[in-house]
């Protein structure tokens, strides 16, 4: 920004002291026609860190041309809290807690990546009853998580409605939460080894419950949004990004399924109890903003279609597997990675025989998915900018860690 | 039990705890000594991949598999090829992550690794290169553009260069922070005070 202004003014200030008796400013020459009325320069200006539409604490450099964004940097960081340092001076279960804070709103999810990984370390495996429950719970939190991607997605795009009406439903999940293990956000819900509570009494109703209730306010969301002419002028064809360059950015999750790739890890690397259910992994064509709306509304209607086979085919049986008091893993490496609502979550843990890891890596979706913004935003204008931060739907605490 | 434990782990070269993991492999020939109690030990894996950049580049490159996932350990020198080739040839076209693992009481400090996906074979592998501290080691970002902030984020938490990066700057700490957080040696209270006082104007930010 400084070194763009500076050169700025100094131009000026020469043109001034080379005419010295012209009054008028140099860059309103009427005499030399050739010279253009108003300079055109690039204008670099700064977005956030404290802005609305950045989900939280993300500073995002634009260089503009007019209107026209010419290219981005982001600033990350602002949230750093060193989880991996932590988790290194940690125990294996007491690490497991603060896996929730990153991807704050889909706790769930991340919780279940850490376990499920030290869990492969450790050579054990969650009982069915407890993959059960955790596929449960997982869903509803993609759910959730989606719901609050809508409603924030459409505030920043104008659409006040979505907001409270997502936020309404995805109540009746927190309280689902809640119910289960006392807490609504940040959830620590599942233990390395399985599960530690059991379903409470008329778990299995309020979820089914929760299914009927929800199905009918997904169609009124896309009411609001889908076939709303603002809305389509706002995202159709904003923040395209085609299949190969997802690929080759790393780019995972519903964003890579909206340009047309076909993958999803639940599909491709079953965990828990995935590859028991029926559900489908919906795509797009254009890989704009509004496929990315389009497929995620899909994914809501499949977590539906999962959590009703799983809690109508919940086995009986122990929630726990037979884990150590004293969790030691022997010495050796795991990468682990599921389909957090964001895209690839994975976990590389190093342990080295202690009750401590000795390095926990974790691949945020959020990060890796940021880097594509610029790429998706060049060309477009400053307006865009906010559409495309909110559909590739980041979670800052989970960027920064 | 606790010599159970410790059976197939042959003796530790240099009293580090890490070096056994990855000098165990050196040691397959006794299969039999990891008992019903303990768990899978890291074994060589073979494939046709395997067997194919072997042949190609000899000692430099071995390969392990352990509970089921593979990874090589190649020689610094053959970074930026290996990659490559298994980007090109062999579909790896997915940089899930790049990181690194400190190990200070090992003569080569760092481990930098990358863990790849091919989307055509729905496999994963990772690539694992020790070097030393101070060493650099050729960047990535040409292969996978996904790299650029995952370099970035091993730079900023180890202080590993990364020859070539476009833009190698730290990404998570603020750009004037002295120390890199994630290598051993750096305590978990540990903190650029200088930074904090001058940047933030408070005595600690503990």
């Amino acid at each position: 920004m400084s070194a763009a202004a500076k050169d700025d003014t100094k131009e000026n200030a020469r043109d001034i002291s080379a005419d010295a008796p012209r009054t008028i400013s140099s860059h309103l020459d009427l005499d030399t026609p050739e010279k253009p009325y108003l300079d055109s320069n690039e204008l670099i200006i700064n977005m956030g860190p404290q802005h609305p539409a950045t989900h939280g604490v993300l500073r995002v450099i634009l260089k503009l041309d007019g209107e026209k964004v010419l290219g981005t940097e982001c600033v990350i960081g602002y949230l750093h809290r060193g989880v991996e340092k932590i988790a290194e001076n940690r125990t294996y279960a007491m690490f497991n807690p603060y896996v929730d804070r990153m991807d704050y709103v889909a706790a769930v999810s991340n919780g279940l990546g850490y376990c499920e990984a030290v869990e492969k370390l450790l050579n054990v495996e969650a009982p069915p009853r407890a993959d059960y429950i955790r596929v449960i719970l997982t869903e509803l939190n993609r759910m959730a998580s989606h719901q609050l991607w809508l409603g924030t997605h459409a505030l920043d795009i104008g659409a006040m409605t979505p907001l409270f009406y997502t936020f309404r439903d995805r109540e009746e999940i927190l309280k689902i939460f809640e119910k289960y293990c006392g807490a609504r956000l940040t959830t620590h819900a599942f233990r390395i080894g399985g599960c530690l509570y059991e379903t409470y009494a008329g778990f299995e109703k309020d979820v089914q419950k929760f299914l009927t209730f929800v199905a009918p306010k997904i169609d009124e969301y896309e009411e609001l949004l889908t076939t709303n002419r603002i809305w389509l002028e706002r995202t159709k064809n904003v923040g395209v990004i085609s299949g190969e360059h997802c690929i080759a950015l790393g780019v995972t999750g519903p964003v890579l399924r909206a340009s047309g790739v076909k993958w999803d890890l639940r599909k491709a690397q079953p965990y828990a109890a995935y590859a028991k259910f029926d559900f489908e992994v919906p795509t797009g064509e254009n890989g704009d903003t509004y496929d990315r709306y389009l497929v995620r509304m899909e994914e809501m209607r499949q977590s539906l279609r999962i959590i009703e086979q799983a809690v109508n085919s919940i086995p009986e049986g122990p929630i726990m597997a037979k884990v150590p008091k004293v969790i030691k893993p022997p010495v050796g490496e795991i990468y682990h990675s599921i389909e957090a609502p964001k895209g690839e979550l994975g976990y590389f843990i190093v342990s080295d025989g202690s009750t401590q890891p000795y390095r926990v890596r974790v691949r945020p979706p959020s990060f890796v998915n940021l880097q594509a913004l610029d790429v998706m935003v060049r060309g477009l204008l400053v307006a865009d900018v906010i559409a495309v931060i909110g559909t590739i739907d980041i979670v800052l605490g989970e960027v920064d860690r | 039990m606790a010599e159970d434990v410790k059976a197939p782990v042959p003796p530790p070269p240099e009293g580090g705890k890490k070096t056994a993991a990855e000098a165990r492999p050196a040691a397959p020939a006794k299969p039999a000594a990891p008992a019903k109690t303990e768990g899978p030990v890291p074994l060589p894996w073979t494939s046709p991949l395997v067997e194919k950049y072997r042949n190609q580049y000899g000692s430099g490159l071995e390969a392990i598999t352990y509970l089921g996932q593979n990874y090589f350990i190649v020689d610094r020198s053959l970074i930026p090829d290996i990659l490559r080739l298994l980007r090109d040839e062999e579909q790896f076209n997915y940089c899930v992550d790049v990181t690194a693992v400190h190990y200070p009481k090992r003569e080569k400090q760092f481990d930098v690794l990358w863990n790849l996906y091919s989307y055509a074979r729905n496999e994963r592998v990772r690539v694992k290169v020790q070097i030393a501290d101070g060493d650099s080691i050729p960047s990535s970002v040409s292969i996978w553009p996904t790299a650029n902030w995952l370099e970035r984020e091993v730079y900023d938490m180890f202080g590993i260069r990364f020859d070539g990066h476009p833009d190698l700057k730290r990404i998570l700490l603020p750009d004037g922070w002295k120390g890199h957080p994630l290598r051993k040696d750096y305590g978990i209270l540990q903190q650029d005070k200088e930074w904090v006082q001058i940047n933030l104007g408070i005595e600690s930010g503990q």
